[in-house]
């Protein structure tokens, strides 16, 4: 297995197989506990707050029984004008394991992984990528569809902001996926015709043949910046309203990866409708984590619990 | 293969296997003897980034790279906007005694681009600038650099001006492109530099003053340029070893030491660049030495400054990227690294031909030997350079500056000035 994943890029199509089915056998065992990263130090090095994500990831290395560290950067050392580096030498001589690396900056997991022997995991970098997400979204989507050969997603909404975006379209490409971009113009990353992706900034014509519409978070902010001239506007428009989740065929899966700005991206009740998985989606995110923990962390004493074949 | 004998300063004889009798003989056997390396585009650091760079360690690095003349940077702590601070970084250059050191002054007041700075008082100081910079910032208010231009004339004084528009440019950290969209990086557009050199141009032509632009990086700003010296306006323009040799794919590392501005462009930028270096559109290079301390460079990359290293680099990057594969020869290196930087700034000593009477201010390298870039037996006082670890060709073997060794076999040579 690899020893860093600071890009879903890390793993290919085999490598992304087997995190699924290992993932596939957490989320049959959910709430147990097993005895794999006894002795095994794993710290959360947050410098950027997200307790949703955090938390999945503290939850996933416990029920695996490592000793979790929390670190934030808010009211630490960072906070006194400490360099990424020097920090991370200071986590590093504490020796753990595997540090899980959620940062602002563009790439800083990448820059930790050369300063330190610890494994090293992005929990989401700046706009760049957030390559467990991808894990999970591929897992909720595996859950209801046999193969992803073929099968059609849209990823609509601020895709040039969305680390999200960058490691789901990667992650789906991978695995066979027809995927497309949907976004105002201001909101597609530069080069974006080069991914291998459709790009469209038309929503309702797609939606009759999709298998997944996966909205992305309106970062609000964004709003203030210029990028849309009203949220109010992006909702007609952009957003995935009654009438346009009623396009959807009948087997399509709703998604987002939280947090929800209803009203904006996704209504309200759409968010409930029986084929949004949005909140499977932040389940399977403990049991995709777990895998991921169990597979690079785990050693060979670990197979004799979790066979890699369930 | 000519040897070199110099007398009071001078050059004295050129010609094949010169006898010592008693004068300096520079044996130049299989190497290339040139003028002197002339920079128009130093930042040494000192007033205020000591850590950095000094006078001293600039001058150093200058010297090994084959320099005898560089122009510093007015972006210091002060900044070099008033006579006194230019003075006192002409006198340390001078007491340095191992380049020419030439501040640039500011165009405007601590480079806040709002009010004009005492562009005659630091002509008229000891220091004779007759070149203004914001370098690291640019000019944004059309109206001030129209009279940036139109004053600067009273002292026929060239306007330099770091080309990136605000707007466009805010919060991007490398080059817009596929690579940028990949990554997730913010980028900057060609057309921020290129829309800020189509202002210049327009000023420029309209009030009949002389520009010049620093670091082009788009192939896009190559194209403005020539159709504006067809036109007849007077500007010039340099371009770096680092937008002729690297592309925007070095930051798919996160590494800082790719952050520069303007950002490292696109191969197609490079073969462009590279075109018009080589039809004179470009009229010559300049480093952009812009030392950085280490901690500053151990930053995420979207926070760490932008900048590089390229004193000690650029003469075997040229080589290496340009003569090498035949798309300049060693003649139009020496004009572009040389002659033409200093035609250009009006350095009297610098920059002309080696021949009997003409200053003993030169530079001899080996156009074949090969070296490997090792950041830490760098003279400067920072680590930054991109070429870490590159194999380059071509070699400075010895520096002289009005006839004294500054670099005497590829050593530092102490005791001028
Ligand atoms: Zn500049």
């Amino acid at each position: 297995m690899i020893k860093h994943l600071l890009s879903i890029r890390d793993l290919d199509a085999d490598g992304i197989e087997r995190v699924l089915q290992s993932s596939q056998f957490f989320r049959d065992n959910m709430g147990r506990k097993f005895p794999t990263l006894r002795l095994k130090t794993v710290v959360n090095f947050f410098y950027e707050a997200s307790t949703r994500t955090r938390t999945s990831f503290e939850l996933a290395a416990k029920r695996l029984s490592a000793d979790v560290l929390n670190f934030a950067a808010g009211g630490s050392s960072v906070e006194k004008g400490e360099s990424l580096k020097d920090t991370a030498q200071t986590i590093e001589a504490m020796g753990v394991d595997c540090i899980i690396a959620r940062h602002s900056s563009a790439g800083a997991p990448n820059r930790l992984a050369e300063w330190v022997s610890a494994s090293v995991i992005n929990a989401g970098d700046g706009m760049h990528e957030h390559p467990t997400q991808a894990l999970l979204d591929l897992f909720t989507i595996r859950r209801h569809f046999p193969s992803f050969e073929g099968l059609r997603v849209a990823i609509v909404g601020d895709v040039v902001h969305s680390r999200v975006a960058r490691s789901d379209v990667l992650g789906l490409q991978t695995m066979g996926a027809d995927v497309t971009i949907c976004a105002p113009p201001t909101l597609l990353p530069p080069g974006v015709e080069t991914w291998g992706a459709n790009v469209t900034t038309e929503l309702d014509p797609l939606l009759p043949e999709l298998d997944v519409c996966y909205l992305l978070r309106m970062q609000l902010e964004r709003q203030k910046r210029g990028y849309v001239p009203s949220l109010r506007e992006y909702a007609r428009i952009w957003g995935l309203d009654r009438r346009r989740a009623a396009l959807l065929p009948e087997r399509s899966l709703i998604m987002h990866p939280g947090p929800m700005n209803r009203g904006v991206e996704i209504a309200a009740d759409v968010a409930e409708f029986p084929r949004s998985v949005i909140t499977d989606q932040v389940t399977n995110g403990i049991a995709v984590r777990q895998a991921l923990l169990y597979l690079m962390l785990g050693g060979p004493e670990a197979k004799e619990e979790v066979p890699d074949t369930v | 293969m000519l040897d070199v004998r110099i007398e009071k300063g001078l050059v004295a004889e050129v010609r094949s296997s010169l006898p010592e009798n008693g004068a300096t003989v520079v044996d130049c056997t299989g190497l290339v003897v040139a003028p002197a390396l002339v920079d128009l585009h130093t930042h040494l650091r000192e007033p205020g980034r000591e850590d950095a760079e000094t006078i001293e360690s600039g001058s150093r690095a200058g010297a090994l790279g084959g320099y005898g003349a560089l122009c510093a940077m007015a972006n210091t702590t002060p900044v070099a906007d008033s006579a006194a601070v230019v003075e006192q970084v002409f006198n340390i250059g001078r007491a340095v005694g191992l380049v020419d050191v030439f501040p640039v002054g500011a165009i405007t007041v601590d480079l806040e681009g709002e009010k004009l700075a005492e562009i005659g008082e630091m002509h008229a100081s000891k220091a004779q600038v007759n070149f203004f910079s914001d370098d690291g910032k640019c000019v944004q208010d059309s109206g001030l650099m129209r009279r940036a231009l139109e004053y600067a004339k009273a002292f026929d004084a060239i306007i330099a001006n770091h080309a990136e528009d605000r707007g466009l440019a805010e919060g991007g950290s490398m080059n817009e492109g596929e690579v940028s969209g990949i990554l997730g990086i913010p980028g900057v557009p060609d057309e921020a530099e290129e829309l800020i050199i189509a202002r210049d141009l327009a000023l420029t032509k309209l009030t009949g003053s002389r520009l010049h632009v620093p670091h082009v990086s788009t192939a896009g700003s190559v194209e403005l340029i020539r159709v504006a010296k067809r036109a007849g306006v007077r500007v010039t323009a340099e371009v770096t070893p680092h937008h002729l040799s690297l592309t925007d794919t070095l930051v798919a590392s996160f590494d800082p030491v790719f952050k520069v501005a303007p950002p490292l462009r696109t191969r197609a930028d490079i073969e462009v660049l590279s075109a018009g270096l080589a039809d004179g559109t470009i009229d010559c290079v300049a480093t952009d030495h812009a030392p950085h301390a280490q901690e500053d460079k151990e930053k995420e990359f979207d926070k760490a400054p932008p900048g590089m290293l390229g004193l000690e680099t650029a003469l075997a990057v040229l080589i290496t990227e340009l003569v090498v594969p035949g798309r300049l020869t060693v003649s139009e290196l020496v004009d572009r690294m040389s002659t033409a930087p200093a035609r250009i700034r009006g350095l009297d000593g610098h920059g002309g031909p080696v021949a009997a009477g003409a200053p003993g201010t030169l530079v001899v390298f080996d156009l074949e030997a090969r070296w490997v870039v090792e950041p830490a037996r760098l003279a400067s006082l920072s680590d930054n350079t991109p070429f870490a670890g590159r194999e380059l060709q071509g070699k400075v073997v010895h520096t002289m500056l009005r006839g004294k060794f500054t670099v005497r076999d590829g050593e530092v040579v102490h005791g001028q000035g």
